[in-house]
């Protein structure tokens, strides 16, 4: 019976002030969006890193006009440094071959350009891709050498972009959240002034604290996990449209986020909303009922 | 027992010592703002002492920590001048609710609550609301909601202060009758006419001191 009487006024208390829950419950699904979006972005970032960087490789351009010798010398010392761990040599055809490929949309470069004219190359597996700086120094001053490329720069600015991306989503769900507190604050202000004569009747009687606090905390932590919800299905959308639209082109650059790591995030997304719901209505009530 | 409030340049009750016995029937007098009121608050574990201790059924609920009022409450109830009943309310839901919120389950509530609103005298009018009722029977519903959980004590702060001097009466006498199922009852008033009809133990309070107390004593 108490049970019952508990979430009749959680339900009675929602449709009280539906237009405070809705704002409430809207505000709560924008910031867990951005939550769960921030923390599968985090994810993601995660994985990506661990895959490129794997196959990152420091490309080693020869001049020209670098003789046969001291190709020969410069090979045998990688292949005997001990950071490098593998060693491909790229000849001007091969080279070629690959200019081909990468431009085959921009057939007027490809037929201005002659295998003659590539550069011969070098690519190195390091064993520790942070090392570059070291591979740099060591063989920059070599006979025959004309650029040395390292692919982690670049990466380091893509990750920068994403973990900028990563960043923003968080800074926006924190923002939101800090609004969605206000709001779960106001509401339970509201809900608890105007049933105000049953909490001062209920004071004096003798009614339990937990009692008295119980449908307003637990009104509150519903909005919280009827916003959880939408945030899922928001990021649930996201992922569908993402998939039927321009984002595809990305989809051999970035891993793609799986049905169920959008779903494992819904456990994280319902216990903040839940939690900093709950834990907002006590808080407010501590200071406004004084019970 | 001394209580002063925060921001008040006198204490609001100085050095006052009282023995109220169970069974007893007091009434407090005194001017407004003497500090009548504060004797209600600080049996209710509204308020705390500065100095002194407060005992109530033989406890000592002084230094009582918040969390256990609640079912300290439960062995008192209470009556005030604005009655203080849900509006939304009909008198039976009014002294149900007070059971309900206390964990009593309805079928307790359907036994009790019919007895306590014929003992009040409100038989047949349990279904109206307070609004529909006189100022007299909504009274009549608040005795029937504090004494429903049979107290030990009831405290009453001016309850006839809204009513008319017959219904008054008749509220008196209701309290009279619940005091003598042997329940203390505390009240606080200045009606003169009831003190002095009523011929029980009287203690003025004026200034925060007690400056009489006299058994079955009249208003003065």
């Amino acid at each position: 019976m108490r049970m019952k009487y508990v979430l009749s006024e959680v339900l009675v208390g929602l449709w009280r002030n539906v237009t405070m829950t809705l704002a409430m419950i809207i505000t709560m699904a924008v910031s867990l969006f951005m939550l769960g979006g921030s923390g599968l972005l985090y994810q993601k970032v995660g994985d990506m890193k661990d895959l490129y960087y794997e196959n990152v490789q420091v490309s080693i351009f020869l001049k020209t006009d670098v003789n046969e010798q001291q190709r020969i010398d410069l090979e045998t010392k990688l292949k005997a440094d001990p950071m490098i761990k593998e060693v491909t040599y790229v000849n001007k055809d091969e080279a070629y071959k690959r200019f081909q490929q990468m431009y085959a949309d921009a057939p007027d470069l490809v037929n201005a350009v002659k295998p003659d004219q590539l550069p011969e190359s070098f690519r190195l597996t390091l064993v520790n891709p942070e090392q570059y700086k070291k591979i740099y120094d060591e063989y920059k001053t070599s006979e025959g050498i004309d650029t040395i490329v390292d692919q982690s720069k670049l990466l380091d600015k893509v990750f920068g972009v994403l973990s900028g991306f990563q960043n923003g989503a968080l800074v926006i769900a924190i923002v939101m959240a800090v609004a969605a507190l206000l709001l779960v604050a106001n509401t339970i202000q509201v809900a608890a002034y105007s049933k105000r004569r049953e909490v001062a009747v209920m004071k004096l009687v003798g009614a339990s604290n937990w009692f008295i606090q119980a449908p307003f905390v637990l009104e509150a932590v519903v909005a919280g996990l009827i916003g959880s919800i939408l945030g899922l299905v928001a990021l649930i959308a996201l992922k569908v449209l993402a998939a039927g639209s321009s984002m595809a082109a990305l989809e051999g650059l970035i891993t793609p986020i799986s049905w169920s790591e959008i779903l494992l995030t819904f456990p994280l997304m319902a216990a903040v909303g839940g939690l900093v719901s709950a834990v907002t209505a006590w808080v407010t009530l501590r200071f406004y009922l004084r019970v | 027992m001394t209580k002063t409030y925060p921001k008040a340049s006198r204490p609001s009750l100085d050095n006052v010592s009282v023995s109220i016995e169970k069974g007893e029937f007091v009434f407090f007098i005194g001017p407004s703002g003497s500090g009548k009121s504060t004797i209600i608050k600080l049996l209710l574990h509204e308020v705390t002492p500065n100095k002194g201790r407060v005992v109530v059924n033989g406890k000592d609920v002084t230094s009582m920590r918040s969390w256990k009022r609640p079912h300290f409450r439960r062995s008192i109830g209470c009556v005030f001048q604005d009655f203080r009943l849900l509006p939304n309310r009909t008198a039976y839901e009014n002294v149900a609710f007070a059971l309900e919120v206390i964990g009593k389950t309805k079928a307790v509530a359907r036994r009790v609550v019919p007895e306590v609103l014929e003992l009040v005298g409100l038989g047949g009018k349990e279904h109206r609301y307070p609004h529909e009722l006189s100022g007299g029977e909504q009274q009549r519903v608040a005795v029937a909601r504090a004494f429903v959980n049979r107290p030990l004590i009831l405290l009453a702060d001016e309850p006839t202060g809204n009513l008319d001097p017959d219904t008054s009466i008749e509220i008196m006498r209701l309290l009279d009758r619940i005091n003598r199922t042997g329940t203390t009852v505390v009240m606080v008033t200045h009606d003169s006419n009831i003190v002095n009809q009523m011929r029980r133990r009287v203690i003025e309070i004026e200034s925060g001191r007690i400056v009489r107390d006299q058994a079955r004593g009249v208003y003065g």
